[in-house]
């Protein structure tokens, strides 16, 4: 909410100005009212810790974080080119592989990559959609540019968030919401229902779109049963699904209908037994002979985990370069690739100052900020980074932007975070706004929910 | 419109069930409370756990069978797989796998029932307050009842739903009797004494029946008279001849209007102890004994919820299901 100097921010003064009529008191009674709607909604995720699993809410704080038109016009066309340039990345390295033999990413970084599926190689998918549904990390530095911290074109979680704050800050603040001109984030499953029937099979008239979900017990089953709700399609698990002469169905009361598009919320490793993981029963036997045939879609593609790996990041502005001939309109946090020598030698003398990442971890597991960390730590990041280079990459440490936050010392500024979701069938959408995520703890920029971090409301002004 | 999965249509039947269970199980306990008192209204806990033949399991975590211990193990205990927060627990799970099909309103009521059983002190319980408990428990799920008329999608779902809640209050009704039945075993000759008479009439009510049976029988009351009732009494709808009704009603429709290929053995089931409950008489019944005839009714509803079972939810057809139908 504040513009790059220290003063606010101009598009958000007329929200300032009606958050000033509300005193510390009301502010919180909402906050409440808030929470517990969550609680009753059941809107919880999961956190798995050695000894428990626990349900929990995402804390939720009121106070929205806002973005001008012109700031999001940047952030929407950069996000479509960066998806767009994945989408050709995915195609061009399953199918001719000119960008390894013209060697502006390198081949091993590819081919020798644990994503990478060689069963994907020679199949067509419906437009050259790979990444129907990404999440692009995005931080704003201390220049006030946004930054690409990562790209999440596998299975990205968060956009039942984006929609459900919105709901509940509708209901909580209609008086700071009425004429303000934000643009609204509801029709979020129409658009993702209209790509994924976009994608469908060659020769489908009327698809048939279901949602394949890990089960009850995955972290993200509320955001499964959110979208299925919104999409109105049906919510299955492996177990509903079985292939027969390469075709998909679902068991039904009255036998077997078939299924055209699979919006997986399954990893690639659990899709099909007879491929992957041998033991999974997640997915169904034989889906990939279906998928290789063409006769089902699967949204997103299989192997697309290769376009997103903290190591190929580093190469995205040169893989947009290669394919579309333009400069990234959003920049990459400058990344030292442990596997290059230079990076490596870099890394090790610098680690006091770099925030270190292990390349296959998500959801901010086992990374080390360097500026914050003991000693101990350091030492111990040392050991793991010279004993498996090829693992890590490093960044500098971004000051994250900060937000007005509700705290329990009145409000404060607190390290946020956004991720836009951008959905692609025939062509690219990019949802106004995405999940601002807020670390809560005071100075943390940690804003993983699995670690703490809690989500705001995003509007994206008219 | 997509086909109802087999997986959902098992889901929403056994949601159904859970819930009119949590409901019976709170009633039955209520009567029981008042069973075991003796003549002179001392309370022995521990004929509850011999109505319900419980005390294998109960003895695995108590030493005693005290008042605390034993309505703890009814109603809060998670570890006892038939107390009411069990039931209530297992409906919210099939609830969470329903959330793309039910209403956002039948979640919620259901999700907050179960938090507030979840995070209710033993000390809520203490034996005055018991009366009180199963009360909220009815009222909860009478709520939850009354929310899924109001708000759920009338689709094949809603059928399954319907069976399901019919199926579970034939069974618990049949139930309900065969408590008096085993109270009554000992002593013969308390038959017709003022206890047995109020002891039926506490039957009667908890199963919300006392003022049904005194429009169809102002005057008297014998255990021919109140057994008849709950079993036959088809505009009574907790008796099994009306749920059972009810259950051959809403699948001959169900079958009819999706033009479902399966379900025929269900039906052939239900028609035969549909023909038995029409025919038969309240003295029959008690010439050949009362608690035989339960096991009889008990059993046939099993078979149905095995064919239901092969025919919609994938299960194994019932000649492939061996012993589990027992």
């Amino acid at each position: 909410m504040l513009g790059g100097a220290e003063e606010p921010a101009d598009h958000t003064l007329s929200i300032r100005e009606r958050l000033n009529r509300l005193d510390l008191e009301d502010l919180r009674g909402r906050a409440r009212d808030a929470e517990l709607e969550l609680y009753s909604f059941g809107i919880t995720f999961t956190v798995y810790t050695q000894k428990d699993v626990i349900d929990r809410i995402l804390p939720f704080d009121v106070i929205p974080r806002v973005i001008s038109a012109k700031a999001w016009e940047t952030i929407e066309t950069g996000v479509t080119q960066r998806v767009t340039a994945l989408n050709l990345f995915l195609h061009d390295i399953y199918h001719d592989q000119k960008i390894l033999k013209d060697g502006v990413v390198p081949k091993d970084l590819v081919l020798g990559n644990k994503n990478y599926c060689p069963q994907m190689e020679g199949i067509d998918v419906p437009f050259g959609t790979y990444v129907h549904i990404n999440g692009t990390d995005l931080v704003r530095g201390d220049d006030g540019e946004f930054v690409v911290l990562e790209d999440n074109g596998r299975c990205p979680s968060g956009v039942s968030y984006v929609v459900e704050n919105r709901h509940l800050m509708l209901r909580s603040f209609p008086d700071l919401m009425s004429n303000i001109g934000i643009r609204p984030v509801s029709n979020y499953g129409q658009k993702l229902h209209e790509a994924l029937v976009d994608t469908a099979p060659a020769g489908v008239s009327d698809p048939q779109v279901v949602l394949l979900s890990p089960g009850t017990y995955n972290s993200a089953y509320f955001e499964h049963i959110f979208l299925a709700r919104e999409m109105g399609v049906p919510l299955v698990e492996g177990s509903d699904l079985v292939v027969e002469n390469d075709k998909v169905y679902m068991k039904t009361i009255n036998g077997l209908d078939p299924v055209h598009v699979i919006y997986r919320r399954v990893s690639d490793d659990f899709l099909d037994p007879e491929v992957f993981n041998p033991d999974s029963v997640l997915g169904a036997s034989g889906l990939m002979r279906a998928y290789a045939k063409g006769n089902v879609s699967l949204a997103n593609a299989i192997g697309t985990g290769v376009a997103d790996d903290k190591a190929v990041y580093a190469y995205i502005p040169r893989i947009i370069k290669y394919y579309m001939d333009e400069e990234p309109i959003l920049a990459n946090v400058d990344t030292h690739i442990c596997r290059e020598p230079e990076g490596l030698a870099y890394t090790l003398a610098n680690l006091d100052k770099l925030v270190v990442k292990p390349v296959g971890e998500s959801g901010g597991y086992g990374i080390t900020i360097g500026p914050r960390a003991s000693k101990r730590e350091l030492e111990k990041c040392r050991e793991d980074v010279s004993a498996d280079p090829a693992n890590y990459i490093a960044q500098p440490m971004i000051n994250l932007s900060v937000c007005p936050t509700l705290t329990d010392d009145g409000i404060k500024a607190r390290h946020v975070d956004l991720r836009p979701f951008a959905v692609t069938g025939r062509s690219t959408w990019v949802l106004p706004g995405g999940l601002s995520r807020v670390a809560l703890t005071k100075g943390s920029i940690v804003v993983n929910s699995s670690q703490g971090g809690g989500s705001k409301d995003t509007w994206v002004l008219e | 419109m997509h086909r109802l999965l087999s997986r959902y249509a098992e889901s929403i039947y056994w949601l159904a069930r859970y819930v009119e269970r949590a409901e019976n199980l709170a009633r039955i306990l209520d009567v029981n409370e008042t069973f075991s008192r003796d003549s002179r209204g001392w309370q022995n806990w521990r004929s509850i756990l011999q109505i319900n033949r419980d005390e294998e399991r109960f003895f695995e975590h108590h030493d005693d069978a005290d008042a605390d211990s034993v309505i703890h193990f009814y109603t809060l205990d998670q570890r006892n797989v038939s107390s009411i927060i069990s039931a209530v627990n297992l409906a919210r799970g099939n609830a969470r796998t329903l959330r793309p099909l039910i209403s956002t309103e039948m979640w919620i009521q259901l999700n907050m029932f179960s938090n507030t059983l979840k995070t209710m002190p033993r000390e809520a319980l203490s034996e005055p307050r018991l009366a009180r408990f199963c009360n909220q428990v009815k009222e909860a799920c009478q709520t939850h009842t009354g929310i899924t008329e109001g708000t759920f999608y009338r689709d094949e779902s809603w059928f399954f739903y319907q069976i399901g809640r019919a199926i579970e209050r034939a069974d618990q009704t049949t139930r309900l009797l065969d408590v008096k039945y085993h109270l009554l075993l000992p002593n013969e000759e308390t038959v017709g004494s003022p206890l047995d008479v109020s002891q039926w009439n506490a039957v009667l009510r908890s199963a919300a029946g006392y003022h049904a049976f005194r429009r169809v029988q102002p005057s008297g009351m014998t255990q021919a008279d109140v057994a008849g009732f709950l079993l036959f009494h088809s505009r009574f709808p907790r008796s099994v001849k009306a749920c059972v009704h009810d259950i051959s009603n809403r699948l001959s429709h169900l079958r009819s209007t999706y033009r479902l290929i399966g379900g025929a053995e269900a039906l052939e089931e239900l028609d035969e102890l549909r023909s038995v409950l029409d025919d038969i008489t309240i003295d029959q019944v008690i010439d050949k004994g009362l608690h035989e005839f339960i096991d009889w009714v008990q059993l046939k509803l099993i078979r149905i919820h095995s064919e239901l079972g092969a025919a919609y939810f994938g299960y194994p057809a019932l000649s492939e299901q061996g012993q589990a139908a027992d």
